[in-house]
């Protein structure tokens, strides 16, 4: 089993379209839906809920204000400015890291488990799919990105799967890095704007920083022509490989409402693009 | 007043309606701008700042002293995130998975513990057309992109605020969005779009922050999140039409306000909607 990560630094550039219409083209695939935060990939694929459950990943320090001498300690102690002058503890700060509690002289303060998200296996009308989603107001995507490509693995193992296709989620940092430990390949997916080619920079440097190969998607090409030939000038600077561009096409949406992706809707020229940049990347890593 | 500009989804337009509802509202009262996505920054591509200050932000690692260390492995036992294991006669310290929160230093027992600072980004300061700018880049390969926009809010105070957040609904969003008087939600009319709308509005709630939403790309797509607005009762406080020289102002980091001075009317009319919402 090989997987392909599908990221983008910038949001919105259509990492999930092209994950979509990957998966279509894909043959013994399994899918992992990895942006936790934002998770998308399911609205083209119908799943039908396989196995789920809540994922507990975060702790939570609690104090027992019975027992608390409002000695202050846990507020010195605290890095994350998570306890308040008052010595309350501020569930959206607090790290879980137990400092306070190691600090408090009466242990009035103990770490709590906390639900962090709900994840789920399903079976889809394009393959077996893994995913989760944020409960709204908690933290830890990184940990729940791991969980979900636990999941996706076993899948992958008992469907004996030749490829696992994840979509990432924007940005760079922690759930990003957790997407990508690992993974045998990254498709990044850019759109030619001064701010996709300043976020395609930042990101590709975290590929680079974990050795992946990486290709390249220029998605809305004909946006800017001008800003897509500067982006394929920087590609080619780096050795970064150009699967392609795909024009602007409204019929993405229009499919994306039908709840398909665009290589399986007819007459969309960026279907046909992403057909070509699918066949580009089979053979470039066969 | 603190407006936080978020949205579930990336790339529905966050930057473009912080950027020019802060353009717009400077010309009426004194304001700062704050980017708070600082993994993947862009307002400085709009507004170009003239930067006159730096600050490193770091974390603290452990760093242990092997002629003092007895491997009895308190602190493997007390780090909550693995980010230390003793093997043997060795201790491995994972920078990458460390929180900086020096519980491992304060359990052991032979104090063989001390902390070296460890760069996560930084923290950059400067003028933009007239008002205070700020802005955070989280260095490549860092996970932890959260003390940065803690160090980024330090600055706040009575001048109205507004903040540039991450996409998302996790702890850089929530670092973003904490405290914020009202939350500017922007997304796309379509199933993506309505769908990470949901999301961010239950951490908005989770948060107890008044939500407001602006539809951009208005005319893509289907009209489901018009129905969630009006369902929940959020009132859509502006619609921005998917318009191809719209788009391409933005590819080139040109301000619609700037281009298109119509929208300046447009920008103040959103600033005084928000304000009469959090009355």
């Amino acid at each position: 089993m090989r997987s392909i990560l599908f990221l983008s630094g910038k949001g919105g550039t259509g990492k999930t379209s092209v994950a979509g219409a990957f998966a279509a083209l894909a043959t013994e695939k399994v899918l992992a839906d990895c942006d936790v935060d934002a998770a998308n990939l399911h609205l083209l694929l119908a799943p039908e809920i396989v196995d789920e459950g809540i994922y507990q990943g975060a702790k939570q320090a609690v104090k027992d204000e019975g027992a608390c001498i409002e000695c202050g300690r846990c507020r010195e102690v605290c890095r994350f400015h998570a306890v308040s002058p008052s010595f309350e503890i501020d569930p959206y700060l607090c790290e879980g890291c137990g400092a306070c509690v190691t600090a408090c002289p009466v242990d009035a303060l103990d770490l709590v488990v906390q639900d962090t998200g709900h994840w789920f296996t399903a079976e889809s009308r394009l393959g077996p799919l893994a995913g989760a989603e944020l409960l709204p107001g908690e933290e830890t995507s990184g940990k729940l990105v791991a969980q979900v490509k636990e999941k996706a693995a076993g899948l992958c193992e008992a469907a004996e799967a030749e490829w696992l296709l994840i979509d990432g989620s924007p940005g760079i940092g922690c759930p990003v890095i957790a997407s990508a430990s690992g993974v045998d390949a990254v498709v990044l997916v850019t759109e030619p704007t001064l701010s996709g080619l300043h976020d395609l920079r930042r990101v590709l440097g975290v590929v680079r920083h974990f050795r992946i190969p990486a290709y390249l998607i220029i998605n809305k090409e004909d946006l800017n022509r001008d800003i897509a030939k500067r982006i394929e000038a920087y590609a080619e600077e780096e050795a970064l490989p150009l699967l392609g561009g795909i024009p602007f096409d409204p019929k993405v949406t229009e499919a994306m409402i039908a709840g398909r992706s665009a290589v399986e809707v007819d007459g969309s020229p960026a279907g046909e693009a992403m057909r070509l940049q699918f066949e580009h990347l089979m053979r470039a890593i066969a | 007043m603190r407006i936080a500009v978020a949205s579930g989804k990336g790339g529905t337009g966050k930057t473009t309606v912080a950027v020019n509802l802060a353009i717009s509202l400077a010309a009426t009262e004194p304001i700062r701008f704050v980017d708070c996505d600082v993994e993947e920054p862009n307002a400085h591509l709009f507004l170009n700042p003239e930067l006159s200050d730096r600050e490193v932000v770091v974390k603290l690692l452990p760093e242990i002293d092997e002629a003092t260390c007895t491997h009895c492995g308190a602190c493997a036992e007390a780090c909550e995130f693995s980010a230390i294991a003793v093997l043997g006669e060795e201790v491995l310290v994972y920078p990458e998975i460390c929180h900086g929160c020096g519980r491992c230093r304060m359990v052991c027992p032979m104090d063989a513990i001390s902390e070296v600072p460890h760069e996560l980004g930084v923290v950059e300061w400067g003028t933009a057309r007239g008002f205070p700018f700020a802005h955070g880049l989280l260095n490549v390969g860092e996970a932890m992109a959260t003390p940065i926009i803690h160090r980024l809010k330090e600055d706040l105070d009575e001048r109205t605020a507004i903040l540039d957040a991450p996409p998302g609904t996790g702890c850089p969003t929530i670092a973003a969005l904490a405290e914020a008087d009202v939350a500017l939600l922007v997304t796309e009319p379509t199933p993506f779009g309505l769908h990470d709308l949901r999301a961010a509005v239950g951490v908005a709630r989770s948060l107890d922050v008044p939500t407001l939403v602006v539809i951009n790309r208005a005319g893509i797509g289907d009209t489901g999140v018009e129905s969630y607005c009006r369902d929940e009762g959020i009132p859509i406080a502006l619609s921005i039409p998917f318009d191809r020289e719209i788009a391409s102002l933005y590819s080139e980091g040109t301000a619609l306000v700037d281009a298109r001075p119509e929208w300046g009317r447009r920008f103040l009319d959103l600033a005084s909607e928000i304000k009469e919402s959090t009355k």
